[in-house]
């Protein structure tokens, strides 16, 4: 009996030791944070694959909204950073904490909203759709965690003259959380919500609602990707890094982020040599 | 062999490495505010039976562990063949309701065994087993014994440690006849293989039977010693009487 | 997905869900392992010594049961980030730090619990051990070895809140793909995704592996009290 007691002890703790293994065999590899609408689309399960065919480096993707990937970056926990907010990307190269912003790709948002359309706001541009629901006062879900896709939502309902966010209506909500809950729960409250359309066309969980505004050129949303300052950082693994970033920027880069469809729809648009 | 008489003689008592006689000399024990035990004046020397009679709640059980040096008393001293501190391993004891390890019976005597610095040797084990009446049950869950063979098995893990002096408190008080009577039967034959048995027991049916000096109490207070036979013919005090007699003594 | 594909992937043995399964497993385990480690021998102590503070440690120890998940993951990332106290040692985004996680989260609960059953088994052999004449260090063997069904009864709480929980692991872990992706982090991104029945069924493979560790521990326990008592 002793025996058996101790041995099942022992299974527990060569599992332990088996542990360390998957730690060390992972050298040739670099952090990348990046916003949950990379990773949740697919693109970067897609384009990876290749990456790592060609140079052998894994890459590790810590999947965040735009604010937290940033912070994670400056806090020296990534070695590159891979977002779409260009004002907060251009500060964090000012500020020395990235080395240089390249820009990547574009992919553009999307009005969500339930299919009856409470606010009517079906085919209009973005910013009036958007004073439509403020004067309908119909539910309106938003991000609220400072992502890319917050900070573009609070840049449209700026242009549009109108402050939600500060107001604090009560059919304005703040989930703080991901694109894909915020998904979740405007499906749930036949609310409207900002999206973008990667993580829109790989949703699984659309029920009742549908793309009501999309195409308005201010709907557009562009991704950059900064290598780490290694100055601040010194355990920062730049050569990789930036091999990971000129692969990214490269024809073969580009073809692949091209390359990458759902259900026959392209999701982003590489636009290296002439995105801003 | 002079060495040693001259030494015995020396400190005025038995055997040396022997903890006999233990001799009590003013010992109080209370537990908070309530005195248990009020000037308590004993002694224990070797030889028979020694069972320490009396009611419910005269004390005995606290006398036993402060013999034993399980308590300290509050005050008086306690001393073993003149000193201060017991002998290791000289002694063992019996409760009332023994601990039973979680373990095998045969884990149990060995347990004991190792706790005494022996080696826990199986043939050992068997025969410390058949002392008690336990032969063959060595692989059985100790805590699902019966109350007698628990009590038996505590029995042969205080024979483990060869004690000097066996203390027993109330063995047999929640057993049925039978039990009972194989547990009086082993400590009759410990006592006539020269251990010094010192029990208590508030039946006086096995006092009668197993012991040669009665010391009795009543109230946390040493009422009477006296050889076996005197007390149970002619006790000298009116408790003693009145208890004997068989009348309630509270 | 259908609602069939989380059962469609683990009978066709998909290898990535299997890595998935491994990993958390080997991440609890491994934390289980040292939080045992840790609080097995700080619960025989505080069971047994008495030293000042020793009720406000207990208290202490009580409360910290309920430590939130997340709470523990923010303090770990704190100090394994490479801002932090420990980042040189780079080990945020590992399963180690994973593991470091899940062992400060589940070791109150191994140390308050063993403390419990260890202090109730002592006052039951408390006075034998005396008469006995058995030392300190026997003593403490005595109790966690005679405790040991308790005990595990007690490791397997601390393993199911630490294979249960999603909130540590994600801030600390990462969540990163083939890495650091453990069955709860998985199920929270599924979740994200709308892909509510895979994120459903990968929660049932996840509350089986539970009730079968616990069926197995179970098993070990009837077998041995019925040889052992």
């Amino acid at each position: 009996m002793r025996v058996r007691f101790l041995a099942f002890a022992a299974a527990a703790l060569a599992a332990a030791s088996l542990m360390t293994a998957p730690a060390v065999a992972q050298d040739k590899s670099i952090i990348v944070s990046s916003t949950t609408s990379t990773q949740d689309s697919g693109l970067f399960g897609y384009i990876l694959p290749k990456f790592k065919e060609k140079t052998g480096i894994d890459v590790k993707v810590v999947a965040q909204g735009t604010g937290q990937a940033l912070d994670t970056a400056r806090r020296g926990d990534a070695d590159v950073v891979f977002v779409h907010a260009k004002a907060q990307e251009e500060k964090f190269v000012a500020e020395g904490w990235g080395v240089k912003r390249y820009p990547v790709m574009y992919n553009d948002f999307v009005l969500i909203g339930p299919k009856s359309d409470p606010a009517k706001v079906k085919g209009k541009d973005i910013l009036s759709a958007l004073k439509a629901i403020h004067d309908a006062g119909a539910p309106f879900v938003s991000r609220g965690d400072k992502s890319g896709t917050h900070a573009a939502e609070l840049r449209l309902w700026k242009e549009a003259e109108l402050d939600p966010a500060g107001s604090k209506p009560s059919w304005y909500r703040e989930i703080g959380q991901g694109m894909g809950a915020a998904l979740n729960t405007a499906n749930a409250m036949g609310a409207y919500v900002l999206a973008d359309r990667g993580t829109w066309i790989s949703f699984k969980n659309k029920e009742q609602l549908e793309i009501l505004v999309e195409g308005d050129e201010r709907l557009f949303n562009q991704y950059g990707v900064i290598l780490v300052n290694p100055e601040k950082h010194p355990h920062v693994k730049k050569e990789y890094g930036q091999q990971f970033i000129d692969w990214l920027i490269s024809d073969e880069g580009q073809q692949a982020i091209a390359e990458y469809k759902i259900e026959g729809q392209q999701l982003f648009f590489p636009n290296a040599k002439s995105g801003s | 062999m002079l060495d040693r008489t001259a030494h015995n003689v020396a400190i005025g008592a038995g055997v040396v490495g022997s903890d006999l006689p233990i001799r009590l000399t003013g010992v109080d024990y209370r537990a908070g505010t309530v005195s248990i035990l009020c000037g308590i004046d004993l002694e224990i020397s070797a030889g028979l039976p020694t069972v320490l009679l009396g009611p419910n709640g005269s004390g005995k059980t606290t006398l036993l562990k402060l013999v034993m040096g399980l308590i300290a008393p509050t005050a008086g001293t306690i001393t073993y063949n003149g000193r201060e501190r017991p002998t290791p391993g000289s002694r063992a004891f019996v409760f009332q309701k023994p601990m039973m390890l979680r373990r095998s019976v045969a884990a149990n005597v060995a347990y004991a065994l190792k706790a005494a610095g022996r080696r826990p040797d199986r043939l050992e084990i068997a025969r410390l087993l058949a002392e008690v009446g336990l032969a063959g049950m060595e692989d059985r869950p100790a805590r699902k014994l019966s109350g007698g063979e628990q009590q038996r098995l505590a029995l042969a893990r205080a024979l483990a440690r060869e004690p000097e002096v066996l203390f027993l408190d109330e063995p047999t008080a929640s057993l049925d006849p039978a039990s009972t009577k194989a547990v009086e039967d082993i400590v009759a034959r410990v006592a006539r293989s020269g251990v010094k048995i010192v029990m208590t027991t508030h039946d006086l049916g096995q006092a009668r039977r197993l012991a040669s000096e009665v010391v009795f109490l009543a109230k946390g207070r040493l009422i009477e010693r006296a050889p076996a036979e005197a007390f149970f013919t002619q006790p000298a005090t009116d408790e003693a009487r009145r208890f004997v007699a068989g009348e309630l003594v509270l | 997905m259908e609602a069939s594909s989380a059962l469609e992937l683990i009978l066709t043995g998909d290898a990535t869900l299997f890595a998935i399964v491994r990993l958390s497993l080997l991440v609890t385990l491994s934390a289980t392992f040292f939080a045992a480690l840790i609080g097995l021998p700080l619960g025989a102590i505080v069971a047994l010594t008495n030293f000042p503070g020793r009720h406000a440690v207990i208290v202490v120890l009580n409360g910290l049961m309920g430590l939130p998940p997340v709470v523990v993951g923010l303090l770990v990332f704190l100090l394994l980030s490479r801002s932090g106290p420990l980042g040189p040692l780079g080990l945020l985004f590992t399963p180690t730090a994973m593991v470091i996680a899940q062992t400060v989260l589940i070791t109150p609960i191994i140390a308050a619990l063993s403390r419990q059953v260890i202090e109730d088994l002592w006052t039951e052999y408390r006075e034998e051990l005396m008469a006995m004449e058995v030392g300190p260090l026997t003593r403490v063997k005595t109790l966690l070895w005679d405790a040991r069904y308790s005990l595990v009864t007690i490791l397997l709480a601390g393993f199911g809140r630490a294979a249960a929980e999603v909130g540590a692991v994600m801030i600390v872990g990462g969540n990163i793909e083939n890495f650091t992706r453990v069955m709860t982090t998985t199920i929270a991104l599924e979740t994200s995704k709308g892909n509510l029945p895979l994120a459903i069924g990968l929660g049932m493979v996840l509350i089986t592996l539970i009730i079968f560790v616990n069926a197995l521990a179970w098993a070990v326990r009837r077998w041995s009290e019925a040889h052992a008592g």
